[in-house]
């Protein structure tokens, strides 16, 4: 034996690699490269998406606002009926106190294009909270209009021949008038999150996507959770194990990975048409979600229960608890941090879901939050794709700015479930 | 009838407070002289699906003694001792033949709940199992489930109660509110001990309950046993023979499923009647 190992390593010292040797640490280094590559690759696309993001996000940042002095005159707004008062004439003559030459319908129509829609509302909403200011001059502070918006953020480009770009050199003129007279602003846009959506980008907010999604959520967290745990501790505790558990474990397995729009249909045909439930509203959306989400709870949960010690069990059989009192004081409330990880990242999940809330008309215009979760709604992910599909340059810059809220709702729900899982593992060993 | 009428009176004992039901059962076990027979055996079968892992059991336990079950690994020691509480119900292929009579009534009648009677027979487990609460929760959980006794001086007394008896008393008593599973693991095996004493049980089955712990810890457990036979009939599995001859009086040696002897565990050591028990205890398999 001995004779045979020396003549195999021939001339060579034992400690010297032969060609084979080299080869195999040659492929060892390859697939480490291999996989540095790989990494390197996912977060270079990672890095790219989220930069083109904020950097398509960041006029949205902002929003330009002009301050003009406002004059009420006495008879034009009854102080016991502020709301009825036509601001919008009034709105108008103090603009044309500033630009008086302007007279001409197709100036003045240009004349008022520069400025948002919503002005006439921001004024009323100040005479309606103090009626005092009716016959006094005061400042207002309301939005430009998306034409006005993009200019003072340079995304219209003002060197364009006329013909190419949006706004007429008139336009370009009064705009560059009011930032001499120290009239523009740009305040930080919170109106992006408080305002509900509208037709105009200015306006437009992400608000009753908020508030929707939120509904939505809570509907798909109140249905999933309690039957997702129910049926996962009934299959994992109870249930003999056979053929026909067996079935059950496959389905609610391929359930997982059944396309959204599919549970969209189901949505649209079960709780839509069969049972009539209101269009649009969050508690449909929710209830859809929930049944995307159902499956990736009790997958979790099983897991959650599996990684429970049978040691546990037996402890708490020994002492003569019932197996109802065995999972309700022992393996439950040690599972539960496993659950909650899996539920926040179900509910995650059903957050992004944009296929199955389009079915059942979540993605209708709607300019109000919903009062409750019957009412007709948006959501995040629906907002994303209404705005995404407007023409208005302004939208362009709100859409990215929305993804990037909704970005930071899972980032911060998957931050929890991972913070979870870290802190309360394995607590009985 | 008899049945019927045992599994009242043991059920009318479950009722009354811990401490009556004691002196009870004290009380009786005075009156009668001797170690009458506590759990009888007669051809007990366990199946697992389609394999047969003990084959017609039959043995008498006689109370407030410690019988040591010994064997091989595999020899169905611990399957039987699991049959006294009726653990193995708990495993979904496991099926049980024959009887088993603890103070005269079947355990396998339907008429038995298994929670009751796991109120009556205490068991320890070879890896010592707390629960990943409180010291104090640990022995509570059990008066609490059962309704012995609720929250306040009663649950303390039974719980200092419970640790003395167990020898732990002295070691825990200024951190029960801190969590079981921080003890070491002799300190929690004793607490696992303490845990089955706590629901006032006539019997404690230990299965193999010094097998994860160190030398000086065993001795512990060892030197508790000892001390608890007086007012519990204990059951013990256990591969060292050592053990057995330390703590036991009698001995019941189990080989491929079937109960070879059962005998004094003085008799056994020195002159067993089996040529396989002779051959074990001597070392040549096992």
């Amino acid at each position: 034996m001995s004779d045979t190992a020396t003549q195999g390593t021939g001339r060579r010292a034992w400690y010297e690699p032969d060609a084979k040797l080299k080869r195999r640490h040659a492929a060892d280094r390859r697939l480490r490269a291999y996989g540095i590559a790989a990494i390197v690759f996912a977060l270079a696309m990672l890095a790219t998406l989220v930069v083109t993001i904020a950097i398509t996000a960041a006029p949205a940042v902002t929003q330009t606002m002009v301050t003009l002095e406002v004059e009420v005159p006495e008879g034009a707004v009854n102080p016991s009926d502020p709301r009825g008062g036509s601001y919008q004439k009034i709105l108008n003559e103090s603009v044309a106190r500033i630009f008086p030459e302007v007279d001409t319908p197709r100036e003045l129509r240009e004349l008022r294009q520069l400025f948002s829609n919503g002005g006439q509302y921001a004024l009323r909403d100040k005479v309606v909270a103090d009626p005092s200011l009716i016959g006094r001059t005061f400042e207002v502070v309301f939005p430009l209009s998306d034409i006005g918006d993009q200019l003072h953020k340079g995304v219209i480009d003002r060197d364009l021949p006329r013909d190419q770009r949006r706004v007429s050199d008139e336009q370009v003129g009064w705009y560059d008038r009011l930032v001499e007279q120290g009239r523009i602003s740009a305040p930080l846009n919170w109106g992006l999150i408080f305002n509900a959506d509208s037709r105009f980008p200015e306006l437009a907010g992400l608000w009753g996507a908020l508030v929707g999604s939120f509904y939505a959520l809570l509907i798909c967290f109140l249905v999933s959770f309690p039957v997702g745990i129910a049926a996962a501790v009934y299959l994992e505790e109870f249930a003999p194990k056979n053929r026909f558990t067996d079935l059950i474990e496959v389905n609610i397995n391929n359930l997982a990975a059944v396309p959204s729009i599919v549970f969209g249909l189901l949505g649209l045909a079960v709780f839509l048409n069969f049972f009539g439930m209101p269009r649009s509203a969050p508690i449909v959306g929710g209830l859809v979600l929930s049944l995307m989400t159902l499956p990736t709870i009790i997958i979790a949960t099983r897991a959650a229960l599996k990684a429970v010690p049978p040691s546990i069990r037996e402890a708490a059989i020994g002492v003569g608890a019932s197996r109802m009192q065995t999972v309700g004081h022992h393996v439950l409330p040690l599972a539960m941090p496993g659950i909650l990880t899996g539920t926040i990242i179900g509910l995650a999940q059903a957050l992004g879901e944009t296929a199955p809330l389009l079915l059942i008309g979540m993605n209708a215009f709607i300019t109000a939050a919903p009062d409750s979760m019957f009412n007709p709604s948006t959501a995040l992910p629906t907002q994303i794709y209404i705005w995404a599909d407007s023409p208005e340059r302004g939208f362009t810059s709100r859409t990215s700015a929305a993804i990037i809220v909704l970005l930071g709702f899972l980032v911060c729900m998957n931050a929890i479930a991972i913070y979870m899982r870290k802190r309360f593992e394995r607590r009985w060993s | 009838m008899t049945t019927l009428d045992t599994t009242e009176a043991s059920g009318m004992i479950m009722n009354k407070t811990a401490e009556e039901a004691g002196a009870l059962a004290k009380a009786v076990s005075t009156a009668k002289a001797g170690h009458e027979t506590k759990i009888a055996a007669s051809k007990v079968s366990v199946f697992y699906g389609d394999k047969q892992a003990l084959f017609d059991v039959s043995i008498d336990i006689p109370a407030r003694q410690v019988m040591a079950f010994i064997g091989p690994s595999g020899c169905g020691k611990s399957t039987f001792l699991r049959c006294i509480n009726r653990m193995n119900d708990t495993i979904d292929n496991c099926s049980v033949k024959g009887t088993i009579e603890i103070d005269g009534a079947n355990i396998y009648d339907p008429k038995i709940d298994p929670v009751l009677l796991r109120a009556r027979v205490g068991m320890v487990f070879q890896k010592p199992n707390p629960f990943p609460k409180s010291i104090y929760d640990n022995i509570a959980y059990g008066p609490r489930i059962h309704g012995v006794a609720k929250a306040g001086s009663a649950m303390d007394e039974i719980v200092e109660r419970s640790l003395q008896r167990a020898a732990l008393w002295n070691e825990v008593k200024d951190r029960l509110d801190q969590p079981g599973t921080g003890l070491s693991g002799g300190q929690q095996q004793r607490l696992c001990i303490a845990r089955a004493i706590a629901v006032n049980p006539d019997i404690i089955l230990m299965d193999e309950p010094c097998s994860a712990l160190d030398p000086i810890a065993t001795a512990k457990v060892e030197e508790l046993i000892d001390e608890l036979r007086a007012q519990y009939t204990i059951v013990i599995v256990t591969h060292s023979m050592q053990q057995a001859a330390r703590v036991s009086q009698k001995a019941a040696f189990f080989h491929l499923g079937n109960l070879i002897e059962v005998d004094e565990t003085d008799k056994m050591f020195t002159n067993p009647s089996d040529q396989r028990t002779q051959d074990y205890i001597t070392g040549r398999f096992g």
